[in-house]
């Protein structure tokens, strides 16, 4: 299954891979207008990544801010209506506002979705520098449970923890985030294995570096990099896997504004009210492209 | 040789009975009890007693290690238990499931191929870099939209506003459209962008600036010497894919109200029918296994590098 | 167009029309700070049956003029002006496609690296049919048939078992073969060749520059040769053209140009290049303090066995090697890849525990160490990598590398460990300016200073040099190499210098042992094993060394000449 340890990397790595063009190296020769670089190397979809995803977690941090409107309580006789000036993105079936409903949902979608990474990445990255730093039987004891892991579909997974835990929305994070355990370890023990192969690592071991200094000054911070993109990459997609699950049902209960739920519950009014899946939906796809932008550049930065 | 394969064959072997042990830890550990949900009801009129005969007549009142024993042997002679809520054999239960999913995921699978590998090679042919780099966005978006949306969206285009499909009573055929489709669309994605990536990565290898130097034209190269290195190595995630393709079927036949192992699925959770899950838990790595285990076996055959290597080290 | 160029080519001054005529060529490529010119009006010319050598440095703009006249720049790569004129034709302005209908027939390429250059996926014998497949020659029978003729041409043993076999059956000469057969297949009238055995060992470099000038002279092909070796360039071309940052710095015979360079950076080249320099080595030789020391470096007998794949299987990577360095001296490990040398190193450093043998560096026995004793040990001896890009933590300043190796030991206070990487930095030629900045920002030779800093920062007895310099352009290389000279001669310290490269050992060691498939066949005073050499292998690996065969490039303007 070694095979697939390669294909997962080259699936995270990006184009870091490809060999520098010639460009690359005439732009580290010259060096005058620093300024004038800094404006030219801004690119305008990146910028605008970090622009949403500042948003979404100002929604998540200060909702109240964002709108007057209660994301659980509804108007009376303003029910299922129309995008307008007063209800910019129109209103439910209760004659809840669309758009505060939205806001308030980022809170729940957020949330989940940094637990979910928090747990991946915490767990993952540990027992995959543990694996890599330690080899022999420990690394072979904790990879091949790994491949255990790997070799139960994720959502299946996700759905037996579910029942497990509960259902609920830190549940259903909790859930998703040990389904990404097996690729944070998976990364994290290739990229220390990477790393301790490289000459700088030997060199330091040569110039009398004993094992935990070595780990702590090279090999984590020159293996982290990657992992952190890969962080990045799976926020967009905890954040698709918790609406998934909550569009299924198992996330948080209904009055609560969440972005799967919202558009669950829109679908039974999609011949009158087409705003209540369509609006939530956009606003998922935005943060997720969003999070694998930001994640991307990241991974450029290190190369 | 075949001291690999049966090492291989084994070492498969093995996953799936960890598999196995991790599913049955994880739901035989269940705090919720489905056979009280069911049997606990007031309206069965149930006492106490006659509640601990049912138990134990699906064997769960004995020690955990024994119910473990019991179920391993059980699923080795293909009796994979009964389901707590439907009461019927979980075999049959699957059995009857299983065609629906497997015509959808066929489907889907075979449209997402033919996607990625369009994209691809559109991105490969194209003249202009902008158009290229327009083209190896596509899946990015792809990736980032959730599969359920997806299809609701396609049901409220196509259905309600050009009204092409009807909703009630659609043809065999007319059902599996939009179904497929959403599908298909987001298993494409990592297809397409993996497919992208080795195509360009493998535009950069020496050999093909050779093979350019003999004379062979753009096209040539991309046919002869680019998408045989650039395919191989898509046979890999293969397992993967499957994993995403049974999650894809669960979310779409709950989207679409099909009936099939997704359906089964979704129901088993929400009625904490254990037996039902655990059987399609071990069943789903069996396949992943299997598929991760063919493709190794079978990768020799296309790739020369890694066949094996008779005295080819003098 | 391909008549025209028949045409031409049989019109009656067939002598005097170039295959090659470059006039005035500007090629840029576009990158993030918009469009950067790397070659500026380059002019050469290669007449029929001629090796023309284009010579320079990495950044000189050789392989990116190569590329302009075959039409393969990178994407990004543009041809800006001037003409490239093939028997008479400007191919310059071409589409893609036009140029597919010469490229491989009158115009072809031998590539540089032959591990990457083949298809990995596809038979030998299908990669060199391809060509003929390409331009149409003959039925599939015929070129069979053609395939099996070439592959015998070009020296392969088995052809018929060779044509069915893969790239990576085949070793790094056996594949640069093949790919010269593919290059000759159709008779071009230039080959492009470049840096065609810059990969390969020196004694395979030799035999594979013998085959390009036995079938140039067979087929009358043109050569343009893409090299950073002048010895291989002195040895091989008739014409050299000098390039420096995309501009042509010196062009004429190479006689000439070797006998009386015009420019100043000739110059330099050619004093630099250590195999056709006048062996500086004369003047420091067997010195005064050779004589009556301790030594620092004993080896005795070391073998070292590495199981391969199960426990059945063992490789003997080093096979009885035994030397003394003297302190103060300078002892060369000579081989070629697979000779063990590397292996032998890692030992004397302590990375591994050799299967027998013994091995004392200053006094101290280095197999009964471990743990904290061997950590200490690391005060007396430091190696020095082949690669500056790999051997310095990207993310760490220049400080915090050759600060460092302080840390680790007695941890003196902070500015005392300031001034002693001042100074060492001193040593070694940086300006205090390298400090804050990281590996990235300096370039290879520089990059090389810092980790000799980092190495001798710890005041070392013994400092390794594993191919130190091998990655170097020439002129960077001396450079070190005089800073290496300088500071033995200043600290008194002892060398282990690693090298495939024999000018490069002969220009700086005192001693030397010759290492082949570990075996040690060679070893004494450098000056007795190169007058002298007792193996037959030694004999053969001084031979190679290019840039010994002046006469001969001559010789052949002349009997060219005759031809005429």
């Amino acid at each position: 299954m070694t095979s697939l340890n390669t294909i997962g990397r080259s699936l995270l790595r990006d184009d870091t891979d490809i060999p520098a063009s010639p460009s690359q190296v005439l732009r580290r020769a010259s060096s005058g207008g620093r300024w004038l670089k800094v404006i030219r190397d801004i690119q305008p979809g990146l910028v605008l990544s970090w622009f949403i995803m500042a948003v979404v977690m100002l929604w998540a941090l200060f909702p109240q801010w964002f709108t007057s409107y209660s994301a659980t309580v509804g108007v009376a006789r303003q029910q299922l209506r129309a995008p307008s000036a007063e209800h910019w993105l129109g209103t439910d079936a209760l004659g809840r506002d669309l758009l505060a409903r939205i806001i308030y949902g980022a809170g729940n979608s957020l949330t989940g979705a940094f637990v979910a990474v928090g747990v991946g990445l915490l767990v993952g990255t540990t027992l995959g520098i543990i694996a890599g730093s330690a080899r022999g039987r420990i690394d072979g004891a904790i990879m091949r449970s790994v491949d255990v892991l790997l070799s139960i579909p994720q959502l299946l997974l996700s759905l037996s923890i579910v029942i497990l835990l509960g259902f609920g929305i830190v549940n259903a994070a909790i859930a998703v985030g040990i389904t990404s355990i097996a690729s944070f370890a998976r990364l994290a023990r290739s990229e220390v294995v990477r790393v301790r192969a490289s000459d700088y690592v030997e060199a330091a071991f040569g110039s009398g570096g004993t094992f935990s200094r070595v780990l702590l000054r090279h090999i984590l911070p020159n293996s982290l990099t990657s992992v952190i993109a890969f962080a990045a990459l799976q926020l967009g997609w905890a954040i698709l896997t918790i609406s998934t699950l909550g569009f299924l049902g198992y996330g948080a209960p209904p009055p609560t504004p969440e972005w799967g739920l919202l558009i669950a519950e829109g679908r039974n009014y999609l011949a009158r009210a087409w705003w209540l899946t369509t609006v939530p939906g956009i606003v998922v796809i935005l943060v997720v492209l969003s999070a694998n932008r930001i994640s991307q550049s990241f991974g450029r930065a290190r190369a | 040789m075949s001291r690999y394969v049966i090492g291989r064959i084994g070492q498969a072997g093995l996953v799936l009975w960890a598999a196995f042990t991790v599913s049955f830890i994880l739901l035989q550990a269940l705090p919720g009890d489905a056979i009280l949900i069911k049997f606990l009801n007031p309206e069965l009129g149930l006492g106490p007693e006659q509640i601990a005969d049912i138990r134990a007549s699906y064997g769960a009142d004995n020690p955990l290690l024994v119910q473990y024993v019991h179920t391993v042997a059980n699923f080795l002679t293909g009796n994979f238990g009964y389901s707590t809520h439907a009461g019927v054999p979980v075999g049959d239960l699957i059995l009857a499931n299983l065609p629906p999913t497997l015509w959808l995921s066929t489907l889907g699978f075979l449209l997402s191929l033919i996607l990625a590998v369009m994209l691809a090679a559109l991105s490969a042919l194209s003249p202009f870099s902008w158009l290229r780099s327009c083209i190896q966005s596509i899946p990015a978006l792809f990736i980032s939209t959730p599969v359920f949306w997806l299809g609701i969206l396609l049901i409220q285009i196509f259905s309600f506003q050009l009204r092409l499909i009807p909703i009630i009573n659609p043809g065999p055929w007319q059902a599996l459209i939009l179904p497929v489709v959403t599908l298909a669309v987001p298993i494409s994605a990592p297809l397409a962008q993996i497919l992208m990536r080795n195509i360009d990565h493998v535009l950069t290898e020496p050999f093909v600036a050779v093979a350019r130097a003999k004379g062979a034209s753009h096209r040539w190269v991309l046919w002869k010497h680019v998408a045989k290195n650039a395919v191989l190595p898509t046979l890999t995630i293969g397992g993967i894919l499957f994993g995403e393709l049974l999650a894809g079927a669960v979310v779409t036949e709950a989207v679409f109200g099909l009936n099939g192992l997704g359906g089964l699925t979704q129901r088993s959770v929400n009625d904490q029918d254990i037996a039902v899950l655990q059987a399609i838990v071990v069943f789903s790595a069996a396949a992943f296994v299997l598929i991760n285990l063919t493709v190794d076996l079978l990768y020799p055959v296309f790739d020369p590098r890694l066949r094996v290597r008779q005295g080819a080290v003098a | 167009m391909t008549t025209a160029i028949t045409i031409k080519s049989t019109s009656t001054d067939v002598s005097n029309l170039p295959v090659l005529e470059i006039s005035n060529l500007a090629v840029g490529y576009r990158g993030n700070e918009g469009f950067q010119r790397v070659v500026h009006e380059v002019s050469l010319l290669v007449r029929p049956g001629e090796v023309v050598a284009l010579v320079g440095e990495s950044g000189s703009g050789k392989t990116t003029t190569a590329q302009a006249v075959i039409g393969l720049l990178a994407e990004n790569g543009r041809l800006e002006a001037g003409a490239v004129r093939l028997n008479g034709t400007d191919i310059a302005g071409w589409s893609q496609k036009r140029l597919d209908a010469i490229r491989g027939s009158k115009i072809s390429l031998i590539p540089q690296d032959p591990t990457s250059s083949l298809n990995p996926v596809k038979t030998i014998g299908a990669q060199v049919a391809e060509v003929l497949q390409i331009h149409r020659q003959g039925s599939r029978a015929e070129i069979d048939a053609r395939v099996i003729d070439l592959l015998t041409r070009v020296g392969l043993s088995q052809p018929v078992l060779r044509a069915k076999q893969y790239p990576h059956e085949l070793s790094g000469g056996m594949r640069q073969r093949v790919l010269i057969a593919i290059a000759v297949a159709l008779r071009p009238a230039l080959i492009i060749a470049d840096e065609p055995t810059s990969a390969l060992d020196a004694t395979v470099q030799k035999r594979i520059l013998d085959l390009i000038d036995e079938l140039r002279h067979e087929y009358g092909t043109a050569v343009l040769l893409v090299t950073h070796d002048l010895g291989v360039a002195a040895d091989r071309a008739n014409h050299l053209v000098v390039l420096k940052e995309g501009r042509v710095q010196e062009q004429g015979p190479t006689a000439e140009v070797l006998a009386s360079p015009r420019s100043d950076y000739t110059r330099k080249l050619l004093a630099d290049a250590p195999s056709l320099g006048k062996t500086r080595s004369v003047s420091r030789s067997i010195s005064p303090r050779i004589h009556g020391r301790d030594d620092a470096i004993v080896v005795e007998n070391l073998v070292q066995d590495f199981t391969i794949g199960g426990r059945r299987d063992v490789f003997r990577a080093v096979d009885g090697v035994s030397f003394t360095v003297q302190r103060g001296t300078t002892h060369a490990i000579v081989g070629e890849s697979g000779s063990g040398k590397t292996t032998t190193v890692r030992s004397i450093v302590g990375f591994q525990k050799p299967t027998s043998g013994r091995i004392r560096v200053d006094g101290i026995d280095v197999m009964s160490l471990h743990g904290d004793t061997l950590r200490r040990f690391r005060k007396t001896i430091q190696l020095v990598y082949q690669n500056p890009f790999a051997s310095l933590d990207p993310r760490q300043t220049i400080f915090q590398i050759v600060e460092e190796p302080l840390l680790n030991f007695d941890c003196p206070p902070r500015e005392e460990r300031a001034r002693k990487v001042q100074a060492i930095l001193d040593r070694v030629g940086l300006p205090q300016s390298a400090l804050t900045r990281r590996p990235h920002g300096l370039s290879g030779g520089q990059r090389q200073r810092v980790a000799i800093a980092r190495a001798l920062v710890l005041d070392p007895q013994v400092l390794v040099l594993d191919e130190a310099v091998s990655a170097l352009d020439v002129t960077v290389q001396a450079q070190i190499l005089a800073l290496l000279d300088e500071l033995q001669q200043a600290l008194g310290l002892t060398y282990l210098f690693i090298s495939h490269d024999l000018a490069v050992v002969r220009q700086i060691s005192d001693t030397v042992s010759v290492l082949h498939n570990g075996r040690q066949v060679d070893s004494g005073f450098v000056e007795d094993v190169f007058l002298r050499p007792e193996s037959a292998y030694t004999r053969e690996l001084i031979g190679a060394i290019p840039g010994q065969r002046k006469p001969t490039g001559t010789d052949i303007t002349r009997s060219m000449g005759a031809e005429r």
